[in-house]
């Protein structure tokens, strides 16, 4: 069975000045949307309250969430402690209404009466313990060390495309990577998705499907500025973006299938995971086809820069 | 075919061996038990013991699976993990204070499977819950720590600037600074400027003079206060996350709580005694100068009458309880630790922890060794511990400092930086040392107010919801590839079904917590793992469209593919490789499970399936492939 046809020859490069600007126009927007809305930062990120709650029945940890969602707190945590009577519950301050006081601080006892409020109306005998603030589990160590893993796969994978293929291929990919990163933060920001830790690690992973995606592409402009005896850049990279097409798009469909199951099976707390590698494997795809090799194409890549190094002869540089 | 070597097979047949046993253990979910273990003064665990703790449970009408004493502790197993709970306070109420009970999830795998070291995966805290600590952080301790040693710094400057002085006390209360006594007024003026100059950190003050005491009062800068606070928790943060690394629980939230507490939560930890023991205990080494050896009749007589030289304060050995008398004055301490690590010793054949030591530290130590070659110095070994005693009807904790001597030789040479301590108990109790010290120094002694059970955090809902998604995942897209390769889509099936099996197995194998994050990491390598095999079979259906024969498109397929594979592989798998090392929580675990994935995949859907085609077309004269 095959969906695509195999002497499909779009000239996708053929599109390069349209979709260069649009992926310029996106990466424009999505750094507005971030600067400007911001992402929306989970608990992980942001800290908040934590509180323990006793029961004098015991209680369901379902019947406790559904009660905190009915009374307009969503996003909270709720843990069992120990025996069925008490939980414990984390939520952001900012998911509290009215938890600020007149002057605009947050007050820990209007949110634990705020909480207490809603825990009551669904089950009296609630009684909520020591609230207190917590801070974000996702420290300023963590956003350190984040920026220097940042840097050093930048630098890793640069280093190794420099070496199996050219300088060019490496800062393609490179740049298409920040316009794939940016552009999936900037979707996140649009919608305003919580943006915790385990989207966060999504958008990591989202930087390891593209860069896969990219080489593939990559790989096969090499092999063909290599066998190709008349290379015309333009002509080799439109070629190989065309057969490599049914690949990207067949990956692309695998990959999106099992994080589709996810996202519709899956539950919420693999929700924000999903829907961000989703909108990654698009983003990646689409950027692989569209703005990958037209960059690669700007910068000149030809024939003679991927040929492998041959010992030259001395025989013939002495000739005239 | 024949250019697929036998050896390959051999290989092929090896790892898929090699990954149904060692992801088998996955299969066995553990029991929820009731650990006893008995404390210091109580009677040994034995079946005396078992039976009343039976007795008891069927009194009550606690459903117990069985009740059993493994080695020093007592097991009961139960089925759940509500009768867990009701087993464990009546066990509690039965025994009383002698003994420690404590949760465990006891191990259900086949004692052949864990002999040849097959062990199912640890469950994150979102999955199964675990042990939560709070842990209260001692800030005025830290600010006593810095007092001292500003009070020493300040001894040492006035000394080496020749300032005469009378003496530099610090105050009795924590934060209420140093005084330091001149003998004139010009001395006095000159101490301060010198001490203003040297410690920017200081307030100098002039005080009250009483005759031919002149005052100056030094106290820290608030700033400076808050500043220690502040950082009096971050590195405590720091040092319980070292500690928790050692013990192997990879996804443990530690997490600040407002100004001084510390939450600290473990997942799935067998043993939360243990746990508790290496996350509480502020301990910490003191090389001391000795005096005279263990058993001394110095030492003897001082015990005997409580006479102690004022120089000296009177410990006894570890172990031995020989009274030991050692010299106030502190060398080098733990604090100036680089490294510890734990060994045998060569010689003596007895446990040693190997030390290394800052710059500033070896210095001491050098100069110290240096002059006292032949003289006897000691280790000593100080633990906090707090204990909750309740006066006035109010609960306070009081810190209980244990203090004794693990080693008293003599020095055989001087050394510096690097050398060890011998004479500990057991390779055990080496080990346990040596992570303690390695774990760094805690800023402040931290103690343990609130611990209890957590649930998961998910809910067994969320967690069926998951797996169901995996399941579909995966029967969506081996459905997929079968339809649209065909037989070598099969193939391919194959391939990423033991992919599965042998990510598992080493997850297992290498003790990767799974949590829900890190099942969506699974998923996601399976999803991208299919990717070679796309790559293979769109080279061979090219091959075959270029007039290849059927062979020939195989083994072309597989020799461009590879160079891609390869590249696209290396590539991901550095980008996974940042995300370990950015290694927290999470983050690190989804990043290991990538990793994993992808090195797993590059041999199941390359060589496995290669394997796999070769012999299923090897020696036939094929007309057509089915692709």
């Amino acid at each position: 069975m095959e969906i695509f046809n195999h002497d499909s020859n779009i000239h996708f490069l053929g599109m390069r000045k349209y979709t260069i600007a649009l992926a310029i126009l996106l990466m424009i927007v999505s750094i507005g949307l971030i600067a400007v809305k911001g992402l929306n930062y989970g608990l992980d990120f942001t800290g908040g309250v934590s509180m323990t709650v006793d029961y004098d029945q015991s209680v369901e940890i379902a019947d406790v969430r559904a009660a905190l969602e009915k009374g307009g707190l969503d996003g909270a945590m709720v843990q069992s402690l120990g025996g069925t009577r008490e939980v414990s519950i984390r939520m952001q301050t900012k998911d509290v209404p009215e938890a600020a006081d007149a002057s605009g601080k947050i007050n820990l006892d209007r949110v634990a009466a705020n909480v207490t409020k809603v825990l009551q109306a669904a089950r009296p005998d609630a009684k909520l313990k020591n609230p207190e603030f917590i801070s974000a589990e996702v420290g300023a160590e963590l956003r350190s060390d984040g920026t220097v893993a940042a840097v050093f796969v930048i630098l890793g994978i640069m280093a190794y495309l420099w070496i199996r293929f050219e300088r060019r291929f490496a800062i393609a990919a490179v740049a298409t990577e920040v316009h794939d990163v940016l552009v999936t933060l900037g979707i996140l920001a649009l919608v305003q998705r919580e943006f915790d830790m385990t989207v966060l690690a999504s958008v990591l992973a989202v930087i390891g499907y593209s860069i896969n995606d990219k080489v593939v592409v990559f790989d096969r402009i090499r092999e063909l500025f290599r066998l190709a005896r008349k290379a015309e850049p333009e002509e080799i990279l439109n070629r190989s973006i065309n057969n490599t097409l049914s690949r990207t798009i067949i990956t692309s469909l695998f990959t999106a299938i099992t994080m589709g199951a996810l996202f519709f099976f899956g539950g919420t707390a693999v929700h924000g995971f999903a829907v961000t590698m989703l909108i990654g494997i698009l983003v990646g795809t689409l950027s692989s086809i569209f703005v990958a090799s037209p960059i690669l194409l700007w910068l000149g890549v030809s024939k003679k820069d991927l040929m492998p190094v041959t010992k030259e002869n001395p025989e013939l540089a002495r000739r005239p | 075919m024949s250019d697929f070597p036998r050896w390959k097979y051999a290989l092929v047949a090896l790892m898929m061996l090699f990954g149904v046993i060692y992801a088998l253990p996955n299969a066995f979910p553990p029991l929820q038990a009731v650990q006893v273990t008995a404390n210091r003064e109580a009677p040994p665990i034995n079946d005396a013991l078992k039976q009343k703790v039976e007795a008891g449970l069927k009194a009550k009408k606690i459903a117990v699976t069985s009740v059993f004493v493994e080695g020093d502790h007592l097991l009961a197993t139960f089925a759940n993990s509500d009768v867990q709970k009701s087993g464990s306070d009546e066990i509690k109420a039965l025994l009383g204070d002698g003994y420690t009970v404590a949760f465990k999830l006891q191990s259900n795998v086949p004692h052949w499977l864990g002999a040849i070291g097959a062990r199912s995966m640890p469950l994150g805290l979102d999955l199964q819950g675990g042990v939560h600590f709070l842990m209260q952080v001692d800030q005025k301790d830290a600010i006593d720590k810095q007092e001292n040693s500003y009070a020493d710094d300040v001894r040492s400057l006035l000394r080496q600037k020749n300032i005469r002085y009378e003496s530099v006390v610090r105050n009795a209360v924590a934060g209420q600074g140093i005084t330091v006594i001149l003998r004139s007024a010009a001395d006095r003026s000159t101490a301060s400027d010198a001490i203003a100059n040297e410690y920017t950190d200081l307030n100098v003050s002039e005080g009250a003079n009483t005759g031919d005491r002149f005052v100056l009062n030094v106290a820290i800068k608030p700033e400076k206060l808050r500043e220690l606070s502040r950082s009096a928790i971050t590195q405590n943060l720091g040092t319980l996350r070292n500690r928790i690394n050692a013990l192997g629980v990879s996804e443990p939230l530690i997490q600040q709580q407002g100004d001084s507490r510390i939450v600290v939560e473990l997942a799935g930890v067998q043993d939360p005694t243990e746990a508790k023991k290496l996350i509480g205990a502020v301990a910490t080494l003191q090389y001391r100068p000795g005096i005279g050896q263990p058993g001394d009749p110095r030492a003897v007589d001082a015990a005997r009458t409580g006479n102690i030289p004022p120089d000296a304060n009177l410990f006894y050995m570890r172990g031995d309880h020989r009274p030991v008398l050692v010299s106030k004055q502190i060398i080098v301490t733990g604090n100036q630790l680089v490294d510890a690590s734990s060994g045998i010793d060569q010689e003596s054949g007895t446990p040693k922890v190997d030390v290394t030591l800052n710059a500033a530290g070896a210095r001491k130590m050098a100069d110290f060794t240096n002059a006292n070659v032949g003289k006897p110095m000691a280790v000593v070994y100080v633990e906090t511990i707090y204990e909750t005693k309740i006066v006035d009807g109010k609960e306070i904790r009081v810190p209980k400092v244990t203090e004794t001597v693990i080693n008293d030789a003599n020095i055989g040479s001087p050394f510096s930086s690097k050398f060890q301590t011998t004479g500990l108990g057991s390779p055990k109790e080496a080990s346990e040392l040596a992570l303690l010290l390695k774990g760094g120094a805690l800023a402040a002694p931290m103690d343990i107010v609130a611990e209890g059970v957590i649930g998961a955090s998910l809910g067994q809902d969320n967690i069926d919801k998951g797996f169901m998604a995996v399941m579909l995942g995966l029967a969506l897209v081996l459905v997929a590839a079968a339809v649209y390769y065909k037989l070598f889509g099969l193939v391919a099936d194959i391939a990423l079904f033991f992919n599965l099996v042998i990510l598992v197995a080493v997850m297992s194998l290498i003790g990767v917590t799974l949590t829900m994050p890190g099942v969506a990491g699974i998923v996601l390598t399976l999803g991208m793992a299919i990717d070679a095999n796309v790559l293979i079979c769109e080279r061979v259906r090219e091959e075959l469209r270029n007039g290849s024969s059927p062979h020939a498109s195989i083994r072309a397929g597989y020799e461009k593919a590879w160079s891609t594979i390869l590249d696209a592989n290396v590539t991901h798998l550095i980008a996974a490789l940042a995300l370990t090392t950015m290694g927290s929580g999470a983050i690190k675990g989804f990043g290991v499970t990538l990793m994993i994935g992808i090195l797993t995949s590059l041999f199941t859907s390359v060589t496995l399936t290669h394997a796999f085609t070769a012999a299923i077309h090897g020696n036939r004269k094929l007309k057509t492939l089915s692709v």
